[in-house]
Parts: structure tokens; C-alpha cells; sequence
């Protein structure tokens, strides 16, 4: 049972950093940095309950605020590139993010154990779970309530004029500007509202997982941040989190009892899944075959 | 209303525009003709502020607008539709005209709230009387790219109006149209300057420049060669040598 709920909780804090990528990615930007902002809120979100012992939903707050913040200063020169170049920049944001924490140690004494970030060796004991009694079970809840709280956020926000602005930046940026719309201003909003989400999601990972290191913050999970929502399609959220159960879920844990053979597989299996959707798991006419499948509409 | 003073754009040597002095009066309809590639396009792109000049000043209402980005112009009341249409085609016909309802009017009376996520009833109303003017209502919920070709050339023309402009650059907007829609076009154009807005028409279908252009600028390799009534540009033999080649004579 707690085997689920370990990969029910991964699967709740990999969607969140999913749905930073996918905001982003709507206004047709694509932005390695998420696994950045991610790192920021883990780091600040667990300096925070256990060096100054901060209730959790206190220090979330902030840490998806540190994300924002950082998303939206990094936004305004990064967003001035665009295509390659910006992957490039972000990437490099990224690693510079992990290095500093990597450099990064500020370590308190703490009855006769020393607590805090330590540099290489990561931040260990990020206890604030086992300490207030919570059971798995309850992490899960939390983490899940947290991932419908920003799926319900972000529906809205895609049905709203503010979603539609976003999508037309990403279709044509030159249509756009010609409608009267600030691009400039969309962008970095898009990326300020992904660096909360991130922020968010590394908090919680910080928490769920109880030690963090600098090697986890590297190129390949904001790869996978941007993997979901491309392969998910971008006609709405559900299409990050079913390509996050998709890879967390079946091809990472599912496919486990082909030992060596998985790594060869999963790459496999995501080039073939993009082949036999392009637009993404979930795109827009599966989305309306769905609507039809539970809902009897007038047609 | 808009006045270019030696307006020069070049690209590398190439001088697509070259010293464009031009005036537009408020509530007018000027005709923009010339052959492929004398610069009729670039001008709106300037005019847009889609590239920097060169050199010369573009002023809109007596003020210099020469340096501001393409959405503030938007703002003070230019909009513009593209000679190869671009619309935005995974949104729905209601949603591109959503996103352009951002003029300056709206920015003031609406709350950042209302703007970005509501939609209030007068703007929603709005949105649905243009899509009745363009006979697209009941398009109104189909993705933009899934329009015949018409249709989208109309939807282009909807979605600049949203955005409640004053001067609007038609960048020809005939093309590839029959017969009859070129009627519905005329039509349409005439509608909006009996409601005061100015209409700067860049077109190659001669008929329809001729029929309701209040005034004609001819361009030529980037330059003005000529300008006045319709008349006056039919009987211009510099024009007839330049554009329309010396088969027209016959």
C-alpha cells in the first residue's frame, strides 16, 4: 500500500512542476528553468519549517512566492531570446541555480546534530512530516489537494480571456502584438505564475521526500518538466498529469520488472507515443470524443 | 489623422520604403496601390510599428508615435489585418476577437479583473454584434483554422475591429475572394466609414480601389509617384507606365 502512495505522491509533485512547464509553454516559450524554480522553493520551503520552524502552509506560501519572484526577474532578460536561444539561456539558469546550491551551506546547530543545507552533501532531515505525526497517507492527501487546488486554478485561468491571451502569444506573437497585446508583459506573467507553481512543487518535494540534494535539480528533471506537458498535449491541464502518470507511473514503475530493458523501452515508447499523437495524449479532439463520452450534449 | 514625413525603411541596401510623405484625414478611405514589392506592406508594418525605421516619423493625431511598440499603438486606435492572414487558429472565431478587445477605452472603464478573466456583458455583447456585421455568428464556437478561406480573411478583419480602432490598415483584403464576397467586402468598408473610422486600403483589385478610395497614393520601387482622386490616378500617365504597364493602354 505505501508502495502507491509513494508513487501517488510523486506523481502529485511531478504534476505541479508539469503544470509550471505548461503554463510557460502556452505562450509557445520553451523553458528549461523550471527545474530551477523548483530547487528555490525545496531549499527555501525546507529552511524555512526546519531552521526557523515555520508551519508548512506558511512556508509553501513563500517558497512559491521565492519561485515567482525569481521567475518573473529571470523572465524579463530570458524572454527577450527566444527558441533555441532561450532554451540555452534557461538551461544555463538552471545549472546555476543547482551549482549554487550545490556551493550552498548554511548549517545551524541543533541540539548535538548540526541542521541545514551542507553543500554537496544536500539538506537531509527536512522532518517536518514524521515530526507532526503525519502518516503517508495524509501526505498524500495534502500533496493531492495541493494538485487540484492549481489544476482548478489553471482550468479557470484557460477558459478565462487571460487563457485565450496566452495561447494566441504562442500561435503568433506578430498577430498579437498587432491585437493590441503586450507580449513582453504575457510572457513574463505566463513565466511568473510557472515559477509559483514550481515553487510550490519543490516545497512539497523538499517535504515529502525529507532530503534534498543538488543533483536532483539537474537538466534531466526540467526536461521532464517540459516532457509532460508536450506530450500531454496542451489543449488543457489533464493532459500533463495523465502524460505524468503515463511516465512516473507506467513506463518508471510499471516497466520496472524489465530491469535493463526499461531504459531502452521508455525512451522508446515516449518517441512512438509522440508519433501516435502529435498534438499530445490528450489533444483537443479527444478531448471533445471525452466531453461527449459524459456529458450528452445538444448535438 | 496619420501623417508619414519621410518615412525610409531599408533593408540591408535594399530601400523598400524611400522618403514616403503621406497624410491620411480623419474618416477618409485612401487607396494604397503599386506593383508587387513597392513597399505597400512595409509601409503598414511601419505604420505598426512591426520594425524600426530608418529614418522619418510616423505621427497619429499630431503626436510622434515613431518609437512606440506595436501594442500601445493598437491602444491609441490602429489596428490592422495582414495580407497573408494570420489569425490565431487553435483558438475559437468568439476567442480571437476576445483577445484583441483591449483597447484603450476598455483598459480604462474595466478593472484588471473584469479584463483579464470576466468578460463583462457589454464587451461580450460587442463581441457578438461584430460577428453578426461579418456574418460569422454562427461560427462563433469552430476553431480559426477550420474557416474556409473567406471566411478567415472576414475573421481577420472582425478581430482588428475588436480591438475598437479609430485608423484601421487593410492589407488586402480581396485577395484570393470572388465576386461576390468582394461585394459584401465593399459593403462592409463603407459601413464602418459612415461610423467615422478612417480606412487605409492596400489592394490590387482595381474595381474595388477605384469604387470607394476617397483619394489614391500610387507607390513605385518604394517611392510616391503619385496621388489624388481616382480619377485623377486613372488618367495619370505616369501611373499607367508604372503599374499598370502599357498593355492597359490597348
Amino acid at each position: 500500500m505505501d508502495f502507491y502512495l509513494g508513487l501517488l505522491q510523486i506523481i502529485g509533485v511531478h504534476t505541479l512542476l508539469g503544470l509550471s512547464a505548461y503554463c510557460v509553454l502556452l505562450t509557445g516559450q520553451v523553458s528549461l528553468a523550471q527545474a530551477g524554480f523548483f530547487a528555490v522553493g525545496a531549499y527555501v520551503a525546507g529552511m524555512l519549517t526546519v531552521l526557523a520552524a515555520w508551519p508548512l502552509i506558511l512556508a509553501l506560501a513563500v517558497s512559491a512566492i521565492a519561485g515567482g519572484a525569481i521567475a518573473c526577474a529571470v523572465g524579463f532578460p530570458a524572454l527577450r531570446v527566444k527558441g533555441l536561444m532561450l532554451v540555452v539561456a534557461t538551461v544555463a539558469f538552471g545549472e546555476a541555480v543547482r551549482l549554487f546550491f550545490f556551493n550552498f551551506d548554511y548549517q545551524v546547530a541543533h541540539g548535538d546534530i548540526r541542521i541545514g543545507p551542507h553543500g554537496g552533501e544536500g539538506f537531509r532531515q527536512i522532518r517536518y512530516f514524521p515530526e507532526h505525526g503525519w502518516t503517508t497517507l495524509d501526505v498524500a492527501l495534502f500533496i493531492w489537494t495541493a494538485v487540484a487546488l492549481v489544476m482548478a486554478a489553471l482550468w479557470w485561468m484557460d477558459r478565462s480571456r487571460a487563457g485565450a491571451v496566452l495561447r494566441a502569444v504562442g500561435e503568433d506573437e506578430i498577430a498579437a502584438q498587432s491585437s493590441g497585446i503586450n507580449i513582453t508583459a504575457v510572457k513574463v506573467a505566463a513565466m511568473t505564475i510557472g515559477g509559483v507553481i514550481a515553487g510550490l512543487g519543490g516545497g512539497i518535494f523538499a517535504h515529502y521526500t525529507t532530503h534534498i540534494e543538488h543533483v536532483q535539480f539537474g537538466v534531466v528533471l526540467a526536461t521532464f518538466a517540459i516532457a509532460y506537458p508536450i506530450l500531454g498535449g496542451l489543449s488543457n491541464v489533464f493532459g500533463t498529469l495523465l502524460a505524468v502518470i503515463f511516465i512516473q507511473g507506467f513506463l518508471l514503475e510499471g516497466l520496472r520488472f524489465l530491469g535493463d530493458w526499461r531504459n531502452l523501452l521508455f525512451g522508446g515508447l515516449i518517441v512512438l507515443a509522440m508519433n501516435l499523437r502529435p498534438r499530445g495524449l490528450l489533444d483537443a479532439g479527444s478531448t471533445i470524443a471525452l466531453k461527449r463520452l459524459f456529458f450528452k450534449t445538444k448535438e | 489623422m496619420l501623417e508619414l514625413s519621410g518615412l525610409t525603411k531599408h533593408f540591408g541596401g535594399v530601400r523598400a520604403v524611400d522618403g514616403i510623405d503621406l497624410t491620411v484625414a480623419q474618416g477618409e478611405i485612401l487607396g494604397l496601390i503599386g506593383p508587387n514589392g513597392s513597399g505597400k506592406s512595409t509601409i503598414v508594418n511601419l505604420i505598426c510599428g512591426l520594425f524600426p525605421l530608418t529614418a522619418g516619423r510616423v505621427l497619429f493625431r499630431d503626436a510622434n508615435i515613431s518609437d512606440l511598440p506595436p501594442h500601445a499603438r493598437v491602444a491609441l486606435g490602429i489596428a490592422r489585418t495582414f495580407q497573408n492572414i494570420r489569425l490565431f487558429g487553435q483558438l475559437t472565431v468568439w476567442q480571437n476577437l476576445w483577445v484583441a478587445q483591449n483597447s484603450g477605452e476598455q483598459r480604462h472603464k474595466e478593472r484588471f479583473l473584469t479584463r483579464w478573466f470576466g468578460g463583462s456583458r457589454r464587451a461580450r455583447d460587442e463581441i457578438d454584434r461584430t460577428l453578426e456585421f461579418f456574418d460569422l455568428a454562427h461560427k462563433r464556437d469552430e476553431l480559426a483554422t477550420n474557416l474556409a478561406f473567406g471566411e478567415q480573411r472576414r475573421l481577420e478583419f472582425a478581430r482588428a475591429l475588436a480591438a475598437k480602432p479609430s485608423l484601421i490598415l487593410l492589407d488586402e483584403p480581396a485577395a484570393g475572394m470572388n465576386a461576390e464576397e468582394i461585394d459584401q467586402l465593399d459593403d462592409r468598408i463603407r459601413k464602418l466609414r459612415q461610423d467615422g473610422i478612417t480606412i487605409l486600403l492596400i489592394e490590387h483589385h482595381m474595381e474595388l480601389v477605384m469604387s470607394i478610395a476617397d483619394r489614391i497614393a500610387v507607390l513605385n520601387f518604394g517611392q510616391k509617384i503619385a496621388e489624388g482622386t481616382p480619377a485623377e490616378i486613372q488618367a495619370n500617365p505616369t501611373v499607367r507606365q508604372a503599374y499598370l504597364g502599357t498593355a492597359a493602354a490597348a
